[in-house]
Order: structure tokens, then C-alpha cells, then sequence
């Protein structure tokens, strides 16, 4: 008898409780920060165009071969506005087939590929969503602007300079030493 | 003669078996497996060595980080890196929420198998609280991909040890909130006491591992006889069964469940605040010298060994996964003779199968 109250006042006390569950397509839970999303390709607004340079190694790095692109000589390199002296002209991922890895945004020198937010990517047609330059750098953006997006390199230069500024000279620049060696060999390893 | 699955709603993946009956009781059963089969250990040797922790995510698809710990431990002992400490314990606290996690749907499918639903509304409560620290830890809820050779991807984030910290009271309570509600039902216990049991004996030549083992009273976990990574400094028991029957193998994931979180808790205090998270000098596509290696792991299904042989190149020339799930299902044939067909599946469940591991 008591254990049968018990159970029932167990039943009312979760009857009563808020649901968890979300309906889905009609609410959407809050991403999380880290949510891995499909890749996309990061803008720089301040020389109006895309951080990516088309080096490829992110392209020999992803496991299942989902991209491909090509460079070509950046004009705005030639009329002195950007520091890119080469620059993407044709790039593509097919989400379809991408397994958000992030593979490739970890081994990309460039800060020019990030795993965005997105990742309702559905479509009927099985290559659907094959998205070109156009497609990914819009994904970029729109990432960007949602999590006021700062390019890792600056975020650690800014933090480099702090500690430069506590520590004394000499270890800062020992520091910089270091960062340039692993540039070198970055460097050695993409070609 | 019956056929059961691939398509049967409680064979836990795609799994088929021939049973042959007399009126109700099993004579005699034929495990069919391969149906989930990828060739991901052929596919492993054309792949570049970090590029491998995707396929290792995919084979044990319920305990991604322990297989992850499988692989970069084996590169790291054949290049020969030490890992830092707080990587270490990062490391071994992600693994041991992961086994809780996975004997979480244990415990919930066991119930289901055994005809009771509420269990796996609770085990999927817990598991909803560990997933969500990893999905705020490495961005997704199955996939991780965050164990690295030497190390992790990147930092978890500041308030990590917090975060675990908070989730274990809730883990312990629903743990036995849990054990309550199923261990000791009537119920359960008529169906699942001295069902399907193997021997001791019987057990280790068949070559089970892990919980299925140690519930057959042999007491043998790798974390204890053979640590890997940092379980030497932990203190925690294994349970071991009597009977080695459906029950005892139950309740070994249940006690296990708790010395999980007792290895959590030691492992959040020893776990230093600051520190790299990656070995030094490992940068790149890594290249492990000439040779060839064995290492075992003990996931939430038992022992998960990988041999790698290397010929000194950025893809590895061989590379042999030992699943635990595999060795595990070879005893379900001796287990099936003489039961009634409805307890088939219980036994099976009993085993805790992950067909991605078993065909790879
Ligand atoms: S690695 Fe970075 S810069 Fe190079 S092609 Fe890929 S996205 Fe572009
Ligand atoms: S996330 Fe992985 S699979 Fe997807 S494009 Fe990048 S490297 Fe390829």
C-alpha cells in the first residue's frame, strides 16, 4: 500500500514537471559554442576577400576527398591591398559527403576555414549540396557575424603581445623566435 | 528452423541469427555476422595516421573516446611520446564518462529486452547529461575526433573540471535511482537468474573480455593488469560475478558504473589546472619508425587491441583491430543451447554488442 503511494506520488511529481523534449523543426535548442558544424570559408572584410589561399592542405588532409579548388595570382596583390599573393578562385566541398572531421580547419595556416554553425544541410538531390566559392564564404559571413568571429592568429598575437608586455624583453623575444620557426616548418610542410 | 534479424528490433545493430528450435527451447544457433562490414582496417591503410581517429570513432560508435585512446595510445608508444599530464587526465576522465554513457544504454536496453520501458527513459537521462559536456567539450555528441597523437585537439573548455564536478552527484543518483528500479524487480531476477550461463572456463577460451569475463568470475581488467595511460594512480575495485549468468553480467555494468565515477572523482582532483595538453615535438603528419606494436585498452565492452606495423611512412602498412564485441559474440552459441527463444535476446543483449566493432 505505502510503496503503491509512493509510486503514484513519484508519477505526479514528474507528470507535473516542464517537458525536455523540443519539437524539433518547429524549436530549436541553443548551439552550443564548440558546435561542429559543416566547414565554411572566412571573409576578410578588410580587403574584401576570402583569408583562404588556396594552398590545398586542407584538401590532401580531408579523409574522405570531399574538396577541391584552385588558386590563382591575387589582383589585389598586384595593386597593393592585400598581403595574399595568391588567392582561391574556384573551391568546392561537398557537404554531402564531408564528416565534420574538422581535420581541415585544424591543419589550414590561414584561419581561412572554419567549421560553422550550419548543420541542417538536407536536399533532395543526392549531390545537392555540392557548395561552391559563393555557397561556403556566405556560411563564413554568417558565422562570423554570429560569433563576432576573430581570427585565431590575431586573438593569440593580441595575447602574445599581452604576455610580451609582462614578461621581460629578452623572453618575448625568444617567444617570436619560435613562432617563426614553426612557420618556417608549416611552411616546408604545405609545399 | 527461425531466422531472426537483421531487421529484428532487438538485436542492437544489424544482426542476424539462425536458430534451430524444438517447440520452444533453442538446440542449437548460428550467429550470421557482417552486415555492417566497411573494411575500415583496409581502409586504415591508405588513410594518414590522423586521419584514422575518424575510422577509430566509427568502429565502437557507443565509446568513441576509448577507442580514440586506442589508437593514438598504440602510435604513441611505437614513436615513443609521452603525453602530458593534464592531457592524461583529461583523457581518462572523457573515457570513463564515455563507459558510464555506454552502459547507460546498457542498462536501458536490458530493460527493453527484458520487457520493462522505463529503464532506458532513465539511462537516457544520464547519458543526456554526459553527452551534453561533450558536445560543449569537442563540439559533437558522437564524433569527437578530439584525441590526438600526443595529445588533444585543444583545450576543453575553462570550466571543464566544474562542469564534470557538477554532473557527477546527478550521475550517482541516477545510478541508483536506477539500480532501485531494476536490479533487484522480481521480474527481472526469474527471467534473467541462471539464464544463459557460462562457465569461467568456458569464458576464457572463448576469449571474452571485459564485463561478459569478469562476470564469469574471472577478475581481469586491463586498467588493472596491464595500465595504460594513468590508471596506475587511481584506486578503484572491479566487480566480479559468481554465476556468469544474464544477471551477473547485468550487474557487473551497474557496479561499474560506480567505480567509474570513483575514478572520476580522484581524477578531477589530481588533474592539474595548467599545462599543455599536447606532447612537444610532434607537429605535422606523424611518422612512426619501422615496427610494429600492440596495444590493448579496456573499452566499455572489454579488450580493444590494435596492432599496428609500421614501415616507417605517414600511412600505416598494416593495421589489425582485436574488437572486443567480436571475441564477445563467439560465446553466444554455447550461451543459446537449451534456452527458451525469448530469452535469446536477453542473452544477447547481455553481451552489450556493438555490430560496428564486431564487422568493422
Ligand atoms: S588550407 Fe586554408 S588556405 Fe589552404 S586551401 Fe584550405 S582553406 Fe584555403
Ligand atoms: S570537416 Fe573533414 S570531411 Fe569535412 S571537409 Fe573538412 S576535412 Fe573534409
Amino acid at each position: 500500500m505505502l510503496s503503491t503511494l509512493k509510486g503514484m506520488l513519484m508519477t505526479l511529481r514528474t507528470s507535473l514537471r516542464k517537458p525536455v523534449t523540443a519539437q524539433y523543426p518547429k524549436e530549436h535548442l541553443p548551439l552550443m559554442e564548440r558546435q561542429v558544424g559543416f566547414p565554411a570559408l572566412t571573409w576578410d572584410a578588410d580587403v574584401s576577400e576570402p583569408y583562404c589561399v588556396g594552398c590545398m592542405v586542407c584538401v590532401r588532409m580531408c579523409p574522405t576527398q570531399c574538396m577541391s579548388g584552385t588558386m590563382i595570382d591575387n589582383p589585389h596583390h598586384a595593386e597593393g591591398k592585400s598581403t595574399r599573393r595568391k588567392i582561391i578562385e574556384e573551391f568546392e566541398i561537398n557537404l554531402g559527403r564531408c564528416i565534420l572531421c574538422g581535420l581541415c580547419v585544424e591543419v589550414c595556416n590561414f584561419d581561412a576555414i572554419e567549421m560553422s554553425h550550419e548543420h541542417e544541410i538536407s536536399h533532395f538531390a543526392r549531390n545537392g549540396r555540392r557548395s561552391d566559392l559563393p555557397v561556403l564564404l556566405e556560411m563564413g559571413k554568417k558565422y562570423q557575424s554570429e560569433t563576432n568571429w576573430i581570427s585565431p592568429a590575431v586573438k593569440k598575437a593580441a595575447i602574445a603581445a599581452e604576455k610580451a608586455a609582462a614578461a621581460p624583453a629578452a623572453e618575448a623575444g625568444e617567444t617570436k623566435e619560435d613562432v617563426s620557426a614553426v612557420a618556417d616548418e608549416t611552411e616546408g610542410e604545405a609545399k | 528452423m527461425v531466422n531472426m534479424g537483421p531487421q529484428h528490433p532487438s538485436t542492437h545493430g544489424v544482426f542476424r541469427m539462425v536458430l534451430w528450435v524444438d517447440g520452444e527451447r533453442i538446440v542449437d544457433a548460428e550467429p550470421h555476422i557482417g552486415y555492417l562490414h566497411r573494411g575500415s582496417e583496409k581502409l586504415c591503410e591508405g588513410e594518414l595516421y590522423p586521419q584514422i581517429i575518424t575510422l577509430f570513432d566509427r568502429m565502437d560508435y557507443l565509446a568513441n573516446y576509448n577507442m580514440e585512446m586506442a589508437f593514438c595510445a598504440t602510435v604513441e608508444k611505437i614513436m615513443g611520446i609521452t603525453v602530458p599530464d593534464r592531457a592524461e587526465y583529461i583523457r581518462v576522465i572523457l573515457c570513463e564518462l564515455n563507459r558510464i554513457c555506454s552502459h547507460m544504454l546498457f542498462y536501458g536496453t536490458m530493460g527493453l529486452d527484458a520487457g520493462a520501458m522505463t529503464p532506458i527513459m532513465y539511462g537516457f537521462r544520464e547519458r543526456e547529461r554526459i553527452q551534453n559536456l561533450f558536445e560543449a567539450v569537442s563540439g559533437a555528441r558522437m564524433m569527437h575526433n578530439y584525441f590526438r597523437i600526443g595529445g588533444l585537439r585543444e583545450d576543453p573548455p575553462d570550466d571543464f573540471a566544474e562542469r564534470v564536478a557538477g554532473i557527477l552527484p546527478a550521475l550517482a543518483q541516477g545510478i541508483e535511482e536506477g539500480d532501485k528500479l531494476l536490479t533487484y524487480n522480481e521480474v527481472f531476477l526469474a527471467r534473467s537468474r541462471g539464464v544463459g550461463v557460462l562457465s569461467g572456463q568456458d569464458a576464457l577460451d572463448y576469449g571474452l573480455s571485459g564485463p561478459s569475463l569478469r562476470a564469469s568470475g574471472i577478475p581481469d581488467d586491463i586498467r588493472v593488469t596491464e595500465p595504460y595511460s594513468i590508471y596506475d594512480r587511481f584506486d578503484f575495485d572491479i566487480p566480479v560475478g559468481n554465476n556468469g549468468d544474464t544477471w551477473d553480467r547485468y550487474a557487473m555494468r551497474v557496479e561499474e558504473m560506480r567505480q567509474s565515477l570513483r575514478i572520476i572523482e580522484q581524477a578531477l582532483e589530481q588533474m592539474p589546472d595548467d599545462g599543455p595538453i599536447k606532447a612537444t615535438g610532434v607537429r605535422g603528419i606523424p611518422r612512426p619508425p619501422e615496427g610494429e606494436v600492440y596495444v590493448r585498452v579496456e573499452t566499455p565492452r572489454g579488450e580493444m587491441g590494435v596492432y599496428l606495423v609500421s614501415d616507417g611512412g605517414d600511412k600505416p602498412y598494416r593495421l589489425k583491430v582485436r574488437p572486443p564485441s567480436f571475441a564477445n559474440l563467439q560465446a553466444l552459441r554455447p550461451m543459446l543451447r537449451g534456452v527458451y527463444i525469448a530469452d535469446a535476446v536477453m542473452i544477447l543483449g547481455s553481451l552489450d554488442i556493438v555490430l560496428g566493432e564486431v564487422d568493422r
